[in-house]
């Protein structure tokens, strides 16, 4: 293969490959070209994201780390930050699910321990298509296996989550994986070399052939058939490794042997080398003759790109090297000198002392071009309807209906395979929890954790759902008693280079930023995922939210644990509206377009119960979400065994709307909260649209809408809510540990 | 009270058991918490200073080849086995358990669970009557709830080493009605050897010491010993 075809074949358009030369002064050789292949593939250079994010909100007075770095940090008092990020597995996931999603948990991890910080939970978000294909079930039977089996081995918890199931995704599913981490703010390392004459030391792993082109072959191309031939692009964990390399990490920090630290993620020893010297504006040699391998006969070309799992590259003053390597040898993890910081801005590979390749650090780097999109509004809607339901369904079958739809049906079964109590900090909530909650004793205090992103939303309305997803991870803060800190995201798209996705994107991030702006909430890290289409189509436009906010008092959280004679109320601007909801979706009527939401009135809404919680008056609260106010309802009755019986004429008067919108339609601003009549009418003339609907007994959710009624026992309800499991469950025993 | 929790690589609790050691002592007025207990490397052999022994919960030696079967043959736990023999307290929580089990300190054996998935989940434990000086505070037949979460937790001994069991009074914990999460025989969740000071179970108190975890059952289990004074 000559030069000019072999960069086609490793993702780079030809007009890449001149601006290369151009750079070089020449051609680059082997070695070369495959390193700038996956340093400018979409994965690494961001090249049609980058633009865009520039509109992000990022500074705020407790921000510690931004954009740019590992992982985002924020400040909780004390000396301590939380660090955290998200970031997609989606491809590998979807070639290889056990170890696509092990390893997404496996590299987020990483990314939080680069940074200093001790990893205390982990949340994960995932899309598939609908239940009911096999390759549904092998790929949620595999994700959920995987990242099990990293972070229980680890020793780290999962502590929340989302699943939706629609069918855009039955192709390309989504993984994606948040982590958590703790440090001493004054002990974070950044991801910079510095110090010409510092040693680079390579600890962990071995480096072998697996994961080679992982982040150019699979991460920024579409899926297509015979993706099975790619199985060998995709990663292998072991746990048990980064366990390990966590505590040799920690102990190398607390000793202070480190000058700086990184992880090998994506593009391996290419990225994470060349990103330290373009950090601190230095030059670095890297002897490939140094690296302790898995097989002997690797090609330079081979181990500047392996992506093995589980490595981590420091930079050491001389003097600290021997200290270092001890305390390697003492976790059992392999180590040894690869190279060093120079002066010179250039990123050269030797062989044995003789250089085999030689890449100004600028050019490598920061040298990609950056695309603008070329946006286009699609003219209608532009995935596929089907319908499940029938059109004469009742009320109470539609409620039934709703609470068995595999997006909003429990996850107990997918959650329970999670250890979600390690680590000492879960704080125990009655019922599914909103977010997680975990004690902080370093501050006092304690964190509260969400991620949120509705597809079918945002592919309604890019702009308007990207808000609605923001504003529900707050909401879900809110019922915790949480104030937002920051924000993660990960967008996952589909391939930017068509026009309806390049609008998608566009529209999306300008919600995320506007949401963002308004809560006062940074956003200090993120990943972007493009390209998640098959021939069948892009996914939808799903940007994932993630969001880490603080409460005072992990004592004070609300939950779902209503009590016989609680009375009940609804708050918030909440004006509900089928479009986009989940019984459109079942009608098959799903369409472009999401009416409009302000955002003012919901945050004000959002710190009223916020400040509810945290007085303590305020013992059960929820947002209502996917399914509208008959699902938010009902779920509170299952997790607690109580019935309700209340009525929805007030709502329906003070919104003018159908009685369909009042039961099952969803939108944003809308909290229940029940208890005492005294506690809840505090909330009452504050600016916050209040009215009490209803009261908690008996053994059956009764809801009145005008003219419609719900009536269903709260065992019929439980039994459609779990019902998820025996439709999902596949009979694979697959791996075990 | 000293405690010691050994810390394998791969270990995943062993902080928290420490923690749950020290939240015991402060409870019982010894020095605040902040006494003597420490972690204990996988390859030290001298446990001299110490009162109890906690073989905490994880993956150790990444459990690649069987749960528990590469630790039984680190230096730490041939000093444990001594340190047993000698009468001082040991006990081995889920990963801890099955380490026990591999030692022979242990009857019995700890098997993939009957649904071979790994499962989490808050449940309910019946005390058993074993004599035990981790009982000392609590009744036989009384109810504690704490968290288990384990992959191979499913308790099985041969017939007749079942009777024994039985017979001798070991099993210090039984899953209540409806809470055997993983098909273990007669619902055993933990027993003791013969002499009552080692004991090993699947679930796990330390998780269960804080108010904020939604329940403080699993603290009885590291104040027992100091309780009992069996100290070794």
């Amino acid at each position: 293969m000559s030069e000019q075809s072999a960069h086609r074949a490793l993702g780079l358009t030809d007009h890449e490959f001149d601006l290369i030369c151009e750079k070089m002064g020449r051609e680059p050789n082997g070695v070369e070209l495959a390193m700038f292949s996956l340093l400018w593939s979409e994965h690494c250079a961001y090249k049609h994201s980058r633009k865009l994010l520039r509109n992000l909100p990022t500074d705020g007075p407790r921000v510690v780390m931004g954009p740019g770095e590992n992982a985002g940090a924020v400040d909780i008092g004390n000396g301590y930050s939380i660090a955290f990020k998200v970031e997609s597995h989606n491809h590998p996931s979807a070639v290889e699910p056990f170890q696509g999603a092990a390893t997404g948990v496996g590299g987020i991890l990483r990314d939080v321990i680069a940074l200093g910080a001790r990893p205390i939970a982990i949340l994960d978000s995932l899309r598939f298509g609908e239940p009911d294909t096999e390759r549904t079930h092998y790929l949620v039977d595999g994700v959920v296996r995987g990242i099990g089996h990293y972070g229980n081995c680890m020793g780290i918890p999962t502590v929340g989550g989302e699943i939706y199931f629609e069918p855009p995704y039955e192709q390309n599913p989504l993984v994606n994986a948040m982590c958590v981490g703790i440090a001493r703010t004054d002990e974070m390392v950044r991801a910079a070399a510095a110090g010409a004459g510092n040693k680079v030391v390579l600890f962990g792993s071995l480096t072998g052939r697996d994961g080679i082109g992982g982040a150019s072959v699979l991460a920024s191309a579409e899926l297509d058939e015979g993706d099975d031939a790619k199985r060998p692009t995709v990663q292998i964990g072991d746990p048990f490794e980064e366990s390990k390399l966590l505590e040799c990490c920690q102990e190398l920090l607390a000793e202070e042997l480190l000058v700086s630290l990184q992880d090998l993620g994506a593009a391996g020893l290419t990225s994470s080398a060349g990103e330290m010297a373009s950090a601190g504006n230095t030059g670095i040699d890297i002897d490939v003759g140094l690296v302790p391998l898995r097989e002997a006969d690797m090609e330079p070309f081979e181990i500047m790109v392996s992506e093995s799992q589980e490595r981590m590259l420091a930079v050491v003053e001389p003097s600290k090297v021997d200290a270092v390597l001890a305390l390697c040898t003492k976790w059992q993890t392999a180590s040894a000198v690869i190279g060093e910081v120079t002066d010179s801005g250039t990123f050269r590979i030797l062989k044995h002392g003789e250089t085999v390749g030689e890449i100004r650090v600028d050019d490598l780097v920061d040298g990609c071009p950056l695309y603008d999109l070329d946006p286009e509004e699609p003219a209608g809607w532009t995935y596929p309807n089907r319908v499940t339901i029938e059109d004469e369904a009742t009320p109470s079958d539609i409620t039934l209906s709703l609470l068995s739809s595999p997006s909003i049906a429990s996850k107990r079964w997918a959650f329970e395979q999670y250890d979600s109590v390690v680590g000492s900090r879960t704080v125990h909530r009655a019922g599914a929890a909103d977010a997680a909650v975990l004690n902080i004793p370093e501050s006092g205090r304690a964190i509260a954790i969400s991620i949120d992103g509705n597809g079918r939303r945002v592919a309604c309305d890019p702009f308007q759902g990207t808000i609605e997803a923001t504003l529900e991870c707050a909401a879900n803060l809110a019922v915790v008693g949480a104030e937002p800190l920051g924000v993660t995201n990960c967008l996952n798209f589909g391939n930017p280079e068509k026009p309806g996705v390049a609008w998608q994107l566009g529209r999306a991030v300008e919600g995320l930023a506007e949401a963002c702006r308004a809560l006062e909430a940074p956003v200090v890290g993120g990943n972007v995922s493009l390209y998640n289409e098959t021939p069948q189509g892009p996914i939808y436009p799903t940007p994932v939210v993630g969001m880490v906010g603080e409460l005072p008092d992990p004592e004070k959280v609300a939950g779902e644990n209503w009590q016989e004679g609680d009375a009940v109320a609804l708050v918030g601007p909440f004006d509900p509206s089928l479009a986009g909801s989940e019984l459109e979706k079942q009608r098959g009527e799903i369409g472009k377009g999401l009416p409009v939401r302000e955002i003012g009135p919901v945050k004000t809404a959002i710190e009223l119960v916020r400040d509810a919680v945290r007085s303590g008056g305020v013992r059960t609260a929820t947002d209502v979400s996917d399914g509208g106010l008959s699902t938010a309802l009902a779920e509170l009755s299952i997790s607690s065994g109580i019935g309700f019986e209340g009525e929805l004429s007030a709502l329906i008067a003070r919104r003018d709307c159908s009685e369909d919108d009042a039961l099952f339609g969803e939108g944003p601003g809308g909290f229940i909260i029940a208890g005492e009549p005294a506690e809840l009418e505090k909330l009452g003339g504050q600016g916050v649209d209040f009215e009490l609907i209803g009261e908690v007994g008996g053994n059956e959710l009764v809801i009145t809408a005008g003219n419609s009624r719900v009536e269903v026992l709260v065992e019929e309800a439980a039994a459609a809510f779990d019902s998820l499991e025996d439709r999902i469950e596949s009979d694979q025993a697959g791996l075990t540990h | 009270m000293k405690w010691g929790v050994l810390q394998f690589p791969g270990s995943c609790d062993e902080r928290d058991a420490l923690n749950a050691c020290r939240i015991a002592e402060a409870s019982l007025g010894e020095g605040g918490g902040s006494g003597g207990s420490r972690l204990v490397w996988h390859e030290e052999t001298d446990l001299s200073g110490l009162d109890g022994i906690v073989v905490p919960g994880g993956f150790s030696y990444g459990d690649y080849l069987r749960a528990g079967a590469i630790a039984r043959f680190s230096p730490a736990m041939n000093a444990v086995a001594e340190f047993a023999a000698g009468g001082g307290p040991v006990l081995g929580i889920c990963n801890g358990f099955q380490v026990l089990c591999e030692s022979g300190l242990l009857p019995g054996a700890l098997l993939t669970n009957e649904r071979t998935r790994f499962i989490c989940r808050q449940g309910d434990l019946i005390v058993g009557d074993a004599d035990s000086p981790f009982l000392s505070e609590l009744e036989a037949g009384t109810t504690i709830s704490i968290p288990f979460k384990h992959q191979s937790g499913r308790f099985f001994a041969p017939p007749e080493l079942l009777e024994e069991i039985e017979a001798n009074n070991q099993v210090a914990f039984r899953y209540a009605p409806g809470h055997n999460p993983n098909g273990s025989l007669n619902d055993i969740a933990g027993v003791t050897n013969q002499a009552g000071n080692v004991l090993g179970l699947m679930p796990h108190p330390e998780h269960a010491v804080e108010e904020f975890s939604g329940s403080t059952d699993g603290l009885a289990l590291f104040r027992g010993p100091a309780l009992a004074g069996a100290n070794a």
